[in-house]
């Protein structure tokens, strides 16, 4: 297997983009990726999105999204797992490069989620549950998680207050990503005010409907070196994919992602490293709860936790664990295809040094955990930077 | 929405909570499928689920997908029947929200889930409410 | 042959609206409607319920307390109700389905107003007199519609009961002694396809209706049978409000201790094709072997059908078998205010 380098990033800013349609953010997160790179050729362009076909009525997008950037004749791929399909689309470049099929890879991931109105949007995402005996009965995301908080709250004793401290942490860190969707200080009181969606979870433990795409290109640490000259290369040294049941009637435990649990366990044994190894991560916070179960799933609190940490300042800019620095799902948006992608693009923006005023200090591993539905699958990678 | 013939196929599940019990190791799968998860055997026989049980855990959707409006706030629930199935339902006849609790006991009833608009067909099936109510 | 009652059971919803709440809204005077109506509250059917919903519980209780009757072994199963959740397409098969009955059984939806319900024990009980069925299901429920305003609005209400007939000695708990019906053409009351709620002839609802169909019914049947209302423990009529039911069997020569059992409407409301069936449920929980029941349906149209009907030995056993309907009517209620109430019941009017 060869070592796989990001030599380049790029993303739209994150929100509501209501004069931009699907192809073109593609485009503009891809171009921005090959500028950064310094390449304008790759043998495969990978592609995660979860559902441009409910979103905006197209699908077949690897071919139409291949020619928007005139590359008509490239490889092109699809790839889709739910909210993790950007993840996924990171893993399927990673394989392709490492293997040796293909030496460099544009993997892209995008959603454009506001051509919908709320109604079909939250149908759209509920897909991702099982539709015969899930979402017959009427479940939406925010419900199943406000199911899995539940017991986390009975089990665990996590409270109320420890939920919204997720929100205000990532709120706080997304004010310093201008790519954010949102640039809001909010205080713990805000999002225990907030409407309510899916008892226990309010407004404020939700991510937003968002547009967005991010795009990164891969390659072989050799010619990453070539192109970087003297500047810092990152690579991927930990790459992990799991499957849980997708139907929480059929998951043994269900205050526990194990998904995450054995995407981490893998992707910590493939890079040889463990969780006290690493610097930063970048979780799958689509509602506040998943992030505290995310960090206890990838090793960094015991079970039960999870919400104390985040209470204690443990996963802020300046904790033991920064978690979610560039926002999370939460302040930054959550174009499902794209988020798993600019999870990874954070991790590298920050192990180049290059996050600005939410630059974690002497960051030099970092972590991006992506995942789908309510715990379905999950994506974790490792990245160091050398 | 689903079409007629998607939520027909369903109906001995939906309507008479039928069941597969495993011949290897007597795990019941709901629904049936080809291949025990448990054992990987791939002989069943049928069984009706039970229907008293528990609730595992609930939530109450304020936000529903389309076609639930009218019946907003939505009550759902993960619910573990007396022979260890575990089943996501809705939770029927709710008068406070506040008074639904993990633990509680419930028995399934025979309901309307959902329908498609006032022209289209009725999709019938079970849900949890309080056991002794 | 002797045939009768080989399981019973009811659903009455456990949502209610009190008379008080409807009136306020329609700056009615309370205290008069429930004097002159004797009605105090009613069931009110959740948006999840509906004939069919309830016709499955009420016929799973009778199944439960049928003594092991296979579902199998139904040959034939009708619904009577003026409020079918589908205007084409039958109730009788979700039904059929969810109790396991089918595919080897004949079905029917019936309508005939108030007394479709007492209609499908006719057909039921006959077929199986006939040998023509091993066991027949005989269902009468409504979601009963009355149109916002409507003195009808204080009445209609939900509510189920099935019956499952047989042949078998041993399995009866209520012998089916004899029928008889009383039929005219009497247009006191109506609802034209299309039309949300049912309108009516007001005051000519009651006497040359309601009185006379119920009344010559009764006496009809008395006199084929040879009795007298002193020989029966239990009366039961249509209950289109709480005075009608009490008013008929006392001008019949009824006592109020033999009417009572089986009144519901008060604290029911009128629940269509539901309600004197739901009454007999209501006896047959408290009878004892050997009583006679007389019931006696109506509806509009207009037709009255009744039954003697002897409770046996076996009466008992059964009785504890599944929710009695005095419980469910008096148990675990939900009271609605009137927006909840017009909200489910589907008289606010929704976005495209």
């Amino acid at each position: 297997m060869r070592d796989v380098a990001v030599i380049g990033i790029g993303m739209t800013s994150f929100g509501e983009l209501w004069e931009t349609p699907l192809r073109s953010l593609w485009a503009e997160a891809a171009l921005a990726a090959l500028d950064n790179a310094g390449v304008d050729s790759v043998d495969l362009i990978t592609i995660g999105c979860m559902s441009s076909g409910l979103f905006t009525g197209q699908e077949h997008l690897a071919s139409l999204l291949a020619d928007e950037l005139g590359m008509a004749g490239v490889p092109a791929a699809r790839v889709e797992s739910a909210c993790a399909s950007g993840g996924l689309a990171v893993r399927a470049g990673f394989a392709e490069v490492a293997s040796g099929l293909c030496d460099t890879v544009l993997v892209t991931g995008v959603e454009k989620m506001t051509d919908v109105d709320g109604a079909d949007a939250t149908y759209a995402l509920g897909t991702a549950a099982d539709a015969e005996w899930e979402g017959f009965h009427g479940v939406t995301f925010p419900g199943l998680y406000a199911m899995l908080a539940r017991v986390h709250m009975q089990k665990y004793g996590t409270t109320r207050e420890q939920l919204a401290h997720v929100a205000v942490k990532n709120h706080a860190n997304g004010l310093l990503n201008e790519h954010a969707q949102y640039h809001l200080q909010i205080g713990v009181e805000d999002v225990l005010d907030s409407t309510a969606v899916a008892d226990p979870l309010n407004l404020f433990d939700c991510s937003p409907v968002t547009d967005g795409a991010a795009a990164l290109v891969l390659t072989t640490v050799e010619r990453a070196r070539e192109i970087a000259g003297d500047k810092p290369v990152v690579v991927i040294t930990g790459s992990g994919l799991a499957t849980d049941t997708v139907t929480l009637a059929n998951r043994g435990e269900i205050a526990e992602l194990g998904a995450v649990k054995l995407a981490g366990e893998r992707a910590y044994a493939m890079s040889g490293r463990k969780p006290e190894d690493i610097h930063l991560v970048e979780v799958h916070d689509c509602f506040t709860i998943a992030e505290i179960m995310a960090t206890e799933a990838l090793g960094f609190f015991d079970l039960g936790f999870g919400g104390s940490a985040v209470e204690k300042g443990l996963t802020s800019l300046q904790g033991k664990i920064p978690v979610n620095t560039s926002g999370g799902l939460k302040s930054k948006g959550h174009p499902v295809g794209a988020t798993g992608v600019a999870q990874v693009l954070e991790i590298v923006t920050q192990l180049r040094g290059e996050a600005g005023q939410r630059q974690v200090q002497g960051a030099k591993i970092g972590m991006a955990q992506n995942m789908g539905g309510s715990g379905g699958s999950s994506v974790v990678h490792i990245l160091e930077v050398v | 929405m689903f079409s007629p013939a998607r939520a027909w196929r369903e109906f001995p599940q939906r309507y008479r909570l039928e069941a597969a019990k495993c011949s290897g190791c007597s795990k019941i799968l709901y629904p049936p499928r080809l291949v025990c998860p448990e054992c990987g055997g791939r002989k069943f026989t049928q069984e009706a689920l039970p229907r008293d049980g528990k609730v595992v855990t609930y939530t109450v959707i304020r936000v529903p997908p389309a076609g639930f409006t009218e019946q907003t706030p939505l009550p759902l629930a993960l619910v573990e029947l007396t022979n260890g199935v575990r089943l996501m339902v809705q939770i029927g006849d709710v008068e406070d929200p506040e008074s639904l609790e993990i633990g509680m006991p419930v028995r399934l009833e025979f309901r309307r889930i959902s329908w498609d608009g006032e022209a289209g067909v009725i999709f019938y099936g079970h849900k949890a409410v309080r056991a002794g109510s | 042959m002797t045939i009768g009652i080989v399981g019973y059971g009811a659903f009455i919803p456990r949502r209610r609206i009190k008379l008080e709440e409807i009136a306020k809204v329609w700056g009615a005077d309370a205290p008069a409607y429930k004097r002159g109506l004797q009605l105090y509250e009613k069931s009110v059917p959740g948006a999840d319920e509906d004939t069919v919903t309830m016709s499955v519980e009420a016929t799973r209780n009778a199944l439960a307390r049928s003594g092991g009757v296979d579902p199998a072994d139904i040959g034939a199963l009708y619904i009577g109700s003026e409020s079918h959740p589908y205007a084409v397409k039958p109730s009788g098969t979700i039904v059929a389905e969810a109790i396991g009955a089918v595919p080897a059984l004949h079905v029917a939806d019936l309508e005939f107003a108030c007394k479709a319900g007492t209609e499908s024990l006719f057909i039921a009980q006959s077929l199986v007199k006939a040998g023509e069925v091993r066991y027949a299901v005989g269902i009468g429920a409504d979601t009963s519609q009355g149109a916002p305003g409507d003195a009808l609005e204080y009445s209609a209400a939900a509510g189920a009961s099935a019956f499952i007939f047989g042949g078998d000695e041993d399995l009866i708990v209520a012998e089916i002694v004899d029928s008889f019906s009383w039929t005219t053409d009497t247009p006191d009351f109506w609802r034209r396809e299309y039309m949300h709620y049912p309108r009516h002839g007001s005051r000519f609802t009651g006497e040359p209706a309601y009185f006379r169909h119920s009344m010559s019914s009764a006496r009809g049947m008395m006199a084929k049978a040879g009795m007298e209302p002193r020989d029966f423990a239990y009366a039961i009529f249509h209950q289109p409000n709480g005075k009608f039911p009490m008013r008929v069997g006392k001008k019949l020569g009824f006592t109020h201790e033999q009417l009572e059992t089986g009144w519901l409407s008060p604290w029911l409301g009128n629940t269509y094709s539901g309600a004197s069936p739901i009454g007999l449920t209501a006896v047959l929980d408290i009878a004892s072997p050997g009583d006679l029941i007389l019931l006696t349906s109506f509806g509009s149209g207009a037709g009255s059908d009744s039954f003697v009907i002897r409770v046996t030995g076996r009466i008992s056993e059964v009785q504890d078998l599944a929710p009695k309907t005095r419980a469910q009517l008096d148990e675990n209620k939900i009271y609605l205010e009137y927006g909840a109430y017009a909200k489910l019941r589907g008289k606010i009017r929704m976005a495209e």
